[in-house]
Formats: structure tokens, C-alpha cells, sequence
């Protein structure tokens, strides 16, 4: 295997530790959904619920205090759009 | 045996005060809408990121790890199907002699150790039955999805009683798994150690609260968290955090914990919800006849009688302002 392979085994750490926290975020997952969360934001109350049972840990808040879903990292699951007590979030295709 | 456990260094969480910082990166490969992986999450939360993390072989390894990728954004280390129980302990050990010796100062790490419910009702039971008896402190975490999910849906022993897998399919001779779910909490809390727990994600606060009262007390801590897998199970993917609420509502997973041999059910049902409506969302459940449910129903009432007769005999202590979930 060349030293320019994906992982060259010159550059591997001893033991073949993986040296760099969460580098799984290289790997956008956003690509595996065939639907995508969509937020109304006046029908929002701001609870959160979305970001407590995102399993792709993809929701953050932004500066307005609405917490939105990064759609590089969403896989579509739908929980949100379940889970939310406003029905504030719907599920459709993605906008490009 | 009862026993007086000491939870003065226990930081309750409120809605107010909820840790928002996952220790498990975006970009690890769960199935859509796994909320075992949502479950582990909201674990590392409340727990921080002071803690070593010690994985046994099963889904949650795989999803995180896939070489040269990680998914972790604490240490962590792989270990196999048999021994996260010992290898934790191990590490709590190394610990506490390079304090001893001077080598490390501080207060040591919070060691935690995930594995499946095969990994631990089945093939990890020895090593986490010895890790309990020797006392080491550290947090068990169960996270029970009912089947070996990873290798493509085998039975374990925490499978349910008539849900189908690939290897107790269900047929005109077989009703799919011929026998009922493995107690694993009575058997952690059978060791004597200071907290037992079972735990929710729908109920998340729930949950953390537990983990933190996990991490307060001196000495093992075990937690069974009920894991829905919507690839298994054969349910949609966005019922998963509703089914998980539903296995609650009906009785078929009550949440409670057992402090110090003292039992305390923290989710208690006015009413209970027929078992009927959590069977019928789930693919695994549809060949069950009238009879059978009504089998299930009488299994279920039964285990939720004698939790509640376990704890009118042994009541915990009444805990000052109570953790109460936020809805």
C-alpha cells in the first residue's frame, strides 16, 4: 500500500490508536436520507425536543434561540418531526 | 441485603441545567432513527467528559470505530464480547494504584463501560458478576435492544417472549422466542451493589439523573437502558423515542432503580396502557395470535405486581424534591 493510501500504514500511531477525537464528522452522513426535517418558525415554542432526541446529535441552537438541524449529519429518521409537541417540524424533500 | 448508600455528591440535573455536550460525535454509522446510539449519547452527557469509556463488541462499537475513524471524543477502548466487565474494572484498578503511588493526581476519571444486552445477559455475565462482587466503581451500562442487532437480528436471552428473530423464527410450530426476558437488574441488584437502575430515553431526564446518582454512589453501578432498533424490531424509524414512552406507559419496561437493596419505581402508570398497543407497531409481533397477547398481558401484569410488592416491602427513601420529569 502506497503512502498516499486512505490510511497509510506509515503514518498509523503505535497500536493503531486513532489519535484524533470525533473524526467521524469527516463523514457526512446527510446523504443516507431520503426526507428532511423543516422547521416552522412560528409554530417553534424553542423547547428543544428535537435536540434531546436527535440520534445523529445534529441539532444545535442558533443565535435566535431556534435549534436546527445540521442536514450534512441528518439521516432523516423523523424523530423530530415526531417528537415535536407544536408539530413545528415537517418532513420533506430536501431544498437544495 | 439492604445497605445505606451515600448520595451527597449526587448533581441533580434539571430542565434548566441540562448538559448539551455528546461525547459521541456526527458522522457515526447507526442505522436511521437508532436510538441506541441516542440513548449512549445522552449517557456521556450526563456523565461529561472527565470519563474513560470501555466498549464491549456490539453495535455501538462498530457504529463509533470504523477504522480510521472515530466517533469518540473521549478515550476509549475496544474490547471483546466477554469481558467489558473485567477490562473496566481493570482500568478503575490501574487508576486507583498510580494514585496511590503518586503518579496521577486529581479525582479519578469516571469509568464507564457499554455493552450490548448480549454482552451482557449472555456472554458477559461472568465478568460483569465478578467486576460487581469486587466492588470496583465504575458504571455498567446495558443498553438492552433484545437481540444481537449487529450480526443481523440473532436471539440473546433478553429477547421477549414471542418476538420473532432469525434464529426463533416464528412458523405454524413456533411461536418465535419460546422463552421470557432474562431479568438482568434482579441480578445486578442480587450482587449487593450500592445502584441499580433502569432507564428510558423518552424519559431523559430521567435517565441523567440516574447516571448521575450512578456516579455519586461508591462503588458499581449498574443501568439498563431500554433500546429501541427499528431495524430489528421492524418499526419505523420515527416511533422510536413514542415506543419507548409506549414500553413505559404499558408496563412492559418499568422504570425504577434499587438503591442499596431499597427499591424506588420512578415512573409510576396511573393507567396502564393495553400491552396490545406497543405488540402491534412492531414488525417482530405481528404473527401473535389473540391468545398469545392476552399470555403477554397476564406476563406483564404479573412482573409489574411483583416490582411493586418489592417495593412496598423495601421502599428507598423519600429524595428531597423528587426527580420529577419535565414534560
Amino acid at each position: 500500500m502506497s503512502d498516499r493510501a486512505f490510511v497509510a500504514w506509515q503514518k498509523l500511531a503505535l497500536g493503531c490508536a486513532i489519535l484524533e477525537p470525533g473524526s467521524s464528522a469527516k463523514l457526512k452522513t446527510g446523504d443516507w436520507k431520503s426526507l428532511a426535517p423543516k422547521l416552522d418558525e412560528e409554530k417553534c415554542i424553542k423547547c428543544g425536543k428535537c435536540f434531546t432526541y436527535c440520534p445523529e446529535f445534529c441539532y444545535s441552537e442558533d443565535k435566535n434561540g431556534f435549534f436546527r438541524a445540521d442536514l450534512s449529519y441528518c439521516k432523516g429518521c423523523g424523530i423530530c418531526a415526531n417528537e415535536c409537541p407544536t408539530e413545528a417540524i415537517s418532513m420533506g424533500k430536501e431544498e437544495k | 441485603m439492604l445497605r445505606d448508600v451515600d448520595l451527597s455528591g449526587y448533581q441533580k440535573i434539571t430542565g434548566k441545567n441540562v448538559p448539551r455536550e455528546s461525547m459521541v460525535a456526527s458522522g457515526h454509522r447507526a442505522c436511521q432513527g437508532c436510538v441506541e446510539v441516542l440513548a449512549m449519547g445522552m449517557v456521556t452527557r450526563a456523565v461529561g467528559k472527565d470519563c474513560i469509556v470501555c466498549n464491549a463488541t456490539g453495535c455501538m462499537e462498530i457504529i463509533t470505530s470504523s477504522f480510521p475513524q472515530t466517533a469518540w471524543k473521549t478515550p476509549w477502548i475496544h474490547v471483546a464480547f466477554e469481558n467489558a466487565g473485567a477490562v473496566a474494572s481493570g482500568i478503575e484498578a490501574a487508576l486507583t494504584a498510580m494514585t496511590r503511588k503518586g503518579k496521577r493526581k486529581g479525582p479519578l476519571p469516571t469509568v464507564l463501560a457499554f455493552a450490548g444486552d448480549g454482552a451482557t445477559a449472555d456472554i458477559g455475565l461472568q465478568a460483569l458478576s465478578g467486576a460487581l462482587e469486587r466492588g470496583h466503581k465504575f458504571i455498567y451500562v446495558c443498553l438492552d435492544n433484545e437481540a444481537y442487532m449487529n450480526t443481523g437480528v440473532q436471539r440473546s436471552s433478553s429477547t421477549p417472549f414471542g418476538a420473532t428473530t432469525t434464529t426463533s423464527p416464528a412458523g405454524k410450530k413456533s411461536i418465535g422466542q419460546s422463552t421470557r426476558k432474562k431479568n438482568l437488574p434482579a441480578i445486578c441488584a442480587a450482587h449487593d451493589i450500592p445502584y441499580v437502575a433502569t432507564c428510558s430515553p423518552a424519559y431523559h431526564l430521567d435517565l441523567m439523573n440516574k447516571v448521575r446518582k450512578a456516579m455519586a454512589v461508591d462503588g458499581p453501578a449498574y443501568l439498563h437502558i431500554y433500546s429501541v432498533c427499528p431495524t430489528g424490531w421492524g418499526c419505523k424509524p420515527e416511533i422510536g423515542i413514542s415506543l419507548a414512552k409506549l414500553a413505559v406507559e404499558t408496563n412492559v419496561f418499568p422504570l425504577y432503580e434499587v438503591i442499596g437493596g431499597r427499591y424506588n419505581i420512578t415512573k409510576k402508570v396511573a393507567k396502564p396502557k393495553p400491552v396490545l398497543d406497543y405488540l402491534k407497531v412492531q414488525r417482530r409481533f405481528r404473527h401473535l395470535a389473540e391468545s398469545d397477547v392476552a399470555g403477554i398481558q397476564k406476563q406483564v401484569d404479573d412482573s409489574w405486581a411483583y416490582l411493586n410488592a418489592l417495593a412496598a416491602a423495601f421502599p428507598a427513601p423519600k429524595e428531597k424534591g423528587g426527580a420529577k420529569e419535565e414534560e
